[in-house]
C-alpha cells in the first residue's frame, strides 16, 4: 500500500503520521507539499495531519481547505480514494466539505491534551474493521477547536448510516452526541480529533492506534 | 515616537537608563555627542538585560567546562555532546516583566524567544519546559495572570508543534507584584552542524528573515532592567506580540537552509532586536557591519531609524550568507513565504554604520559597545544566618489526616493538571514521560534511537531566601537528583537567575551567595552551566521577589528500557528510603502550611552524600532492581509517598518513625533522599549493598491496597486524597476572587 501525508506550512504532526505509516506499512511515505496541484497517481491512502496549517488565525483549517492540494484530494476522494484527517486534518476535511459538520472551540475555551477513552461505534468500516464492536480504545487528544457540531438532521443521518465511528467516553470538548470521529457516506473519508498516530508505540503509553492503521491496510 | 530629531539633553540620557558616568564613557569613545540613534543603541547594549553589568563578574565564576560540553555560555544556547554525533542544545530564559504587564503575549513571546535561541544554533527544538512563579492564590491579580501565562505558553508552543513536557509552578505572596515566567527549550542537532553567531569575512551579505519590523517592544530590554511601580501597566506597548505561525516557518526554513553550506553566521533578533543581533555578530567576528535600513521589511509606515533599531518585533533572524549563495537563501525563505531581504554587508571598519533615506544615521565603533560595557562590582551583604529549628521544637499536629490534606492541597503541592493539560505534551511522538506522571524529570526520546534526554526545572526559593548559599546548592542538587531518579546521567544545566534590585546590597548578597552555592554543587557533580540568563530588578514599589535562581538540568538516558519513573509501584512492593532522615522542619512546607511560618535554616545539602546516594540509586535503576523511584523534596516523605501512590494508582503504608518525632519523620525535608518501590526479593540485597557503601537505606513501608496510611499518623483513601489533590487548582481557577481594585 502506498501512502502520503500532506504538509501545510504549519502542519506539525506530519512527521508523526509519516512515522506511524512507515512503521505499519513497512514502506516509505510520500510527503506532499500543500502547493502541489495533484497527488501522485499511485497513492492508496492519504493522511491530512494535525497542526495549525496556516496558523489557524482564521477558522481552523479554513485556508488549508482552499489550498491547491486539497482541491485534488476532494477530486480523488470523489473517485473513492481513502482519506483520513486527524485533528487539524479533520477540521480541514469539514471545511473542504468532504465531511459534514464543523469543529468549534472547546466547551471550556481551553486547549486540552490528554489520553482520551473512545468507544468504537461501528466496526464495519475500512477504518475500524480490526476493532471489536463497542470496544474501548485510548488515543491522545490535543486541540483547542475540537468541539464537533452539526444540526440534528445531519446528526440523525450520520447515525442512521453508521457514519459515527468513535464516541468519547469522557467528552473532553463538548462535542455534540459525544462524537469523536466520523466518515462520509461512501465510507472512504474519515476524520477525528484524537490522534491514532500518537498511540502506535509502547513509548506513547499505548498502542491502540495500531489497529486503526491495520484496518486500512487490510481493506485496501 | 519621532525621536530622531531630539536634542540629547541630560533628561533624554536619563530616560534611556544611562547613568552620567556611562554617558561620559560614550562621549569619550565617540569623541563627540551621540545622535539619538547612537544613544539608543548604547542604551540597550548597556542595559542590565543585554550587558549583565551587575552580574557578569559573578557569572564568570561558574564551572562551564566538561567532557561533554561543546559550547558553554556566550552563544545563543549551550551545546552538549550526547554521543553518536548527536548534540543537545538548550537554554532557559526569563520573560518576567512582559508577562506581568501582558501575561498572554509576555509568556508566548518568552517561549518563542527561547526556541529561536535554540534553532538559531542548528537544532530542531524537541522539548519545552517552564518554571512559573505567581503571587498568592487569593491575590486579585493571580488568577488572571495564571490564565494568561498558561494560555500564552500553550498558544505558542502548541502551534509551533514542540511538546511542553514539564515544569514547575509555585505560588507565594513574594511574587504578587512580579511574577516569574522562565521558559526552557531543548533542541537536537548534529555535532558537526552547529551554527554560531560570529560574523566572518568582509563584504559578505547580511540577510534579514522573518516577520516585518514594527513598533512593538521598543525598549523592552530597558524595561526589563528597571523596577515596577503602580504605573507599570502603562508599559504595555513595550510588550511584543508573538506569531507562532511565523516561528514555525522560520524553524523549518532555517533548518532547511542549514542543511546546505549557505550560512556563515546566524543570530536571532531577541532583546534589543536588530541592534544587539548585528552588534553581537560583528563583535564576535571582529568585523564591521553596514546596514541600509531602507531595505528592512517594515510593518508600519514612516518608521525612524531609532524605532527600527530598537524594535523587538518577534520572529526575526539575521544571518551572514556565503557569497554566491544568496539565491539559494532567497529560494528557501520564499518557499516558506517569509519576508527576506539583503539589508547590508560585513565590513573591515570595525564600525556599525547605518544608512536611512540615503543619510548616515549612525556611525559608531563596535568594540566599545561590548568591551567598555559597564561591569559593576556592586556592594553585597550577607543576611545573618537563621537559627536551626529542631523538629521537637515545632508544633506537632494532633490530626495527621487533616495535616496531610492541608499539605496535599496546598498551592505548591497540589496537582497542576489544570495547567499542563493545556500543553501539547505528545506532538513529535517521542515523549516518554511528561508532567502527566508527576515524575521528577520529563523524558524525551532522541528521534529514531533508543536513547533519551531527561529534563527538569527546579528551584526552592524559600530555601534560597533562608540561606542563599545552601539554597543555591540545593537547587542544583535537586535537579541532579531529579535526573538521577529517572536513571539519567546528569550532564549540564542552564540557569535563570531571578532576583530583585542589584543596587541594594542585601539583594546582591542573595545573588552572590546563591551563585557560590550553585557553583559548589556544579563542581561536586561535574555538572557545568552551559547557558543561562539573569533577570534583576524584579521588584515592585521596593518589594523584591524571593531570590529565585531557577535551574534547568539535562541528562542522558543511554537506553530507554533502563529508566524508571514514580509510576511503577506494584501491589506487594516494599518501600525503601535511601538517605538519612533527621526530621528537618526548618523552612519546610509543613511549617508554612501548618504553622504559617517560614522560619528556620533550610536543610543542609551534603554534596558528597548526594553523589553517593544518587549514584547508587542510578545503578539500581540501570540494573532494573526498582519498580518506582521518587525523590524526597517538598513536603517530605509523606508527600513523596502520596505522589508515588497517585501516579502508580495503588495505596501505600508507611511505618512509624524511629527515634524522631512523627511530624519530622513524615514531613521533614532532609536532602539526598529517594523513595524506592522494590520487589520483596530485592530488599535484602539493596539494603545490604547500601550498608557496604556507607549509604543509609531502610525499609519504611509497603505498597498495596487503596489507602494511604502511616503508622500512628494518617489513614485516608487513595482516591479521596487524589481527588482533593487534583481539585485545588481547578477550584481556584473557577472561583471568583474579589478584585481588590474594585
Amino acid at each position: 500500500m502506498k501512502t502520503a501525508v500532506i504538509r501545510f506550512p504549519a502542519s506539525n504532526c506530519d512527521r508523526d503520521a509519516a512515522v506511524a505509516l512507515e512503521k505499519i506499512t513497512g514502506r516509505p511515505t510520500e510527503i506532499v507539499w500543500h502547493r502541489e496541484t495533484s497527488l501522485p497517481d499511485d497513492i492508496d491512502f492519504v493522511v491530512i495531519p494535525g497542526g495549525f496549517s496556516y496558523g489557524d488565525y482564521l477558522r481552523a483549517g479554513a485556508i488549508a481547505a482552499r489550498s491547491p492540494i486539497v482541491k485534488d484530494i476532494v477530486r480523488r476522494a470523489g473517485k473513492g480514494l481513502t482519506v483520513a484527517g486527524f485533528c487539524n486534518g479533520f477540521q480541514i476535511l469539514t471545511e473542504a466539505g468532504l465531511l459534514p459538520g464543523a469543529l468549534i472551540r472547546n466547551r471550556n475555551l481551553k486547549f486540552v491534551c490528554r489520553p482520551e477513552r473512545l468507544i468504537v461505534q461501528n466496526t464495519k468500516s475500512r477504518f475500524t474493521s480490526k476493532y471489536t464492536a463497542k470496544s474501548e480504545v485510548i488515543y491522545p487528544v490535543a486541540h483547542h477547536d475540537g468541539n464537533y457540531f452539526a444540526d440534528d438532521a445531519t446528526l440523525n443521518r450520520l447515525e442512521k448510516n453508521n457514519q459515527v465511528l468513535f464516541r468519547y467516553a469522557d467528552n473532553p470538548n463538548g462535542s455534540i452526541r459525544d462524537i469523536a470521529g466520523i466518515m462520509n457516506e461512501t465510507g472512504n473519508v474519515f476524520g477525528m480529533m484524537p490522534h491514532p498516530e500518537r498511540a502506535v508505540d509502547p513509548v506513547h503509553g499505548g498502542t491502540d492506534g495500531l489497529d486503526f492503521f491495520k484496518s486500512i491496510i487490510e481493506s485496501i | 515616537m519621532a525621536k530622531n530629531k531630539s536634542e540629547i539633553t541630560p533628561e533624554v540620557v536619563a530616560e534611556h537608563g544611562l547613568s552620567t558616568q556611562e554617558y561620559q564613557i560614550i562621549l569619550d569613545r565617540l569623541g563627540r555627542k551621540p545622535n539619538i540613534n547612537e544613544l539608543g543603541i548604547f542604551s540597550v547594549m548597556w542595559s542590565e538585560h543585554c550587558s549583565y553589568k551587575s552580574s557578569r563578574r559573578h557569572l564568570a565564576k561558574f564551572l562551564t567546562k566538561g567532557t561533554r560540553v561543546i559550547q558553554g555560555p556566550g552563544e545563543n544556547a549551550g551545546v552538549i555532546d550526547i554521543d553518536d554525533g548527536d548534540a543537545i542544545i538548550f537554554k532557559m530564559e526569563s520573560h518576567n516583566h512582559p508577562s506581568y504587564i501582558e501575561p498572554y503575549q509576555g509568556a508566548a513571546t518568552g517561549v518563542g524567544g527561547i526556541m529561536r535561541d535554540v534553532f538559531t544554533m542548528g537544532a530542531r527544538p524537541i522539548a519545552l519546559m517552564n518554571a512559573l512563579r505567581f503571587g498568592e492564590p487569593t491575590h486579585w491579580k493571580t488568577k488572571q495572570l495564571v490564565n494568561g501565562v498558561v494560555a500564552g505558553i500553550a498558544g505558542y508552543g502548541n502551534c509551533v508543534g514542540v511538546p511542553t513536557v514539564g515544569g514547575e509552578t509555585n505560588f507565594h505572596k513574594g511574587y504578587n507584584g512580579n511574577i516569574l515566567v522562565n521558559a526552557m527549550c531543548v533542541g537536537l542537532a548534529r555535532t558537526d552542524n552547529v551554527f554560531y553567531s560570529a560574523a566572518k569575512g568582509v563584504g559578505n551579505p547580511i540577510f534579514y528573515v522573518g516577520s516585518k519590523t514594527g513598533r512593538d517592544g521598543i525598549h523592552g530590554a530597558t524595561m526589563a532592567s528597571a523596577e515596577f511601580d503602580d504605573d507599570s501597566e502603562e508599559k504595555r506597548p513595550t510588550v511584543q506580540v508573538g506569531d507562532p505561525f511565523t516561528e514555525k516557518l522560520l524553524i523549518e526554513a532555517c533548518l532547511e537552509l542549514m542543511a546546505t553550506d549557505a550560512i556563515i553566521a546566524i543570530q536571532d533578533m531577541g532583546a534589543a532586536g536588530l541592534t544587539s543581533s548585528s552588534i553581537e555578530m560583528a563583535d564576535k567576528g571582529g568585523v564591521g557591519i553596514a546596514l541600509n535600513l531602507d531595505k528592512v521589511p517594515q510593518r508600519e509606515d514612516n518608521m525612524t531609524a531609532y524605532e527600527m533599531m530598537l524594535s523587538e518585533s518577534q520572529e526575526r533572524m539575521l544571518m551572514v550568507i556565503q557569497p554566491g549563495k544568496e539565491q539559494l537563501a532567497f529560494d528557501v525563505f520564499q518557499k516558506w513565504e517569509l519576508d527576506v531581504a539583503q539589508i547590508g554587508k560585513t565590513t573591515d571598519t570595525g564600525r556599525l554604520v547605518l544608512k536611512h533615506h540615503g543619510k548616515k544615521v549612525c556611525d559608531i565603533p563596535i568594540a566599545p559597545l561590548a568591551d567598555d560595557a559597564p561591569n559593576y562590582d556592586r556592594p553585597h551583604s550577607k543576611a545573618p544566618a537563621r537559627d536551626i529549628i529542631k523538629s521537637k521544637d515545632v508544633f506537632e499536629t494532633q490530626d495527621y489526616n487533616d495535616a496531610l490534606v492541608k499539605i496535599i492541597t496546598s498551592p505548591n503541592i497540589a496537582s497542576k493538571r489544570w495547567i499542563w493539560e493545556q500543553y501539547d505534551r505528545h506532538v513529535m511522538t517521542d515523549t516518554v514521560d511528561s508532567s502527566q506522571s508527576g515524575g521528577d524529570a520529563a523524558i524525551v526520546r532522541i528521534h529514531g534511537s533508543n536513547k533519551a534526554v531527561a529534563i527538569t526545572t527546579d528551584c526552592t526559593p524559600r530555601y534560597v531566601e533562608a540561606d542563599p548559599y545552601e539554597g543555591g546548592k540545593q537547587v542544583v542538587a535537586e535537579t541532579w537528583r531529579n535526573l538521577t531518579c529517572v536513571g539519567a546521567d546528569p550532564i549540564a544545566i542552564t540557569d535563570c537567575l531571578n532576583f530583585g534590585n542589584p543596587e541594594r546590597p542585601e539583594i546582591m548578597g542573595q545573588f552572590v551567595g546563591a551563585i557560590e552555592g550553585m557553583n559548589e554543587a556544579c563542581h561536586a557533580f561535574d555538572y557545568p552551566v552551559v547557558s543561562g540568563n539573569v533577570s534583576l530588578y524584579n521588584e515592585t514599589n521596593g518589594q523584591a521577589i524571593p531570590p529565585t535562581p531557577a535551574v534547568g538540568g539535562v541528562g542522558l538516558i543511554q537506553k530507554i528500557d533502563h529508566m524508571a519513573t514514580l509510576s511503577g509501584a506494584k501491589e506487594g512492593d516494599t518501600l525503601i528510603l535511601i538517605g538519612e532522615t533527621s526530621g528537618w522542619l526548618g523552612a519546610s512546607i509543613y511549617l508554612s502550611e501548618i504553622q504559617s511560618s517560614e522560619d528556620g535554616a533550610p536543610p543542609p545539602v551534603d554534596l558528597e552524600v548526594e553523589k553517593l546516594n544518587g549514584n547508587y540509586v542510578r545503578s539500581l535503576i540501570r540494573n532494573r532492581r526498582v519498580h518506582a523511584v521518587h525523590d524526597c523534596s517538598d513536603g517530605g516523605l509523606a508527600i513523596t509517598a502520596c505522589e508515588m501512590a497517585f501516579s502508580s494508582n495503588i495505596g501505600v503504608h508507611l511505618d512509624a518513625a524511629k527515634n524522631i518525632p512523627t511530624h519530622g519523620w513524615l514531613f521533614g525535608e532532609d536532602q539526598a533522599r529517594y523513595l524506592l518501590a522494590v520487589e520483596e526479593h530485592s530488599v535484602n540485597p539493596i539494603v545490604s549493598t547500601a550498608k557496604g557503601k556507607g549509604i543509609a537505606a531502610q525499609v519504611i513501608g509497603k505498597v498495596g491496597g487503596e489507602r494511604i496510611s502511616a503508622e500512628g499518623a494518617f489513614d485516608v483513601s487513595l482516591n479521596g486524597l487524589r481527588d482533593k489533590h487534583e481539585s485545588w487548582l481547578p477550584e481556584l481557577m473557577n472561583s471568583t476572587v474579589k478584585d481588590a481594585a474594585e
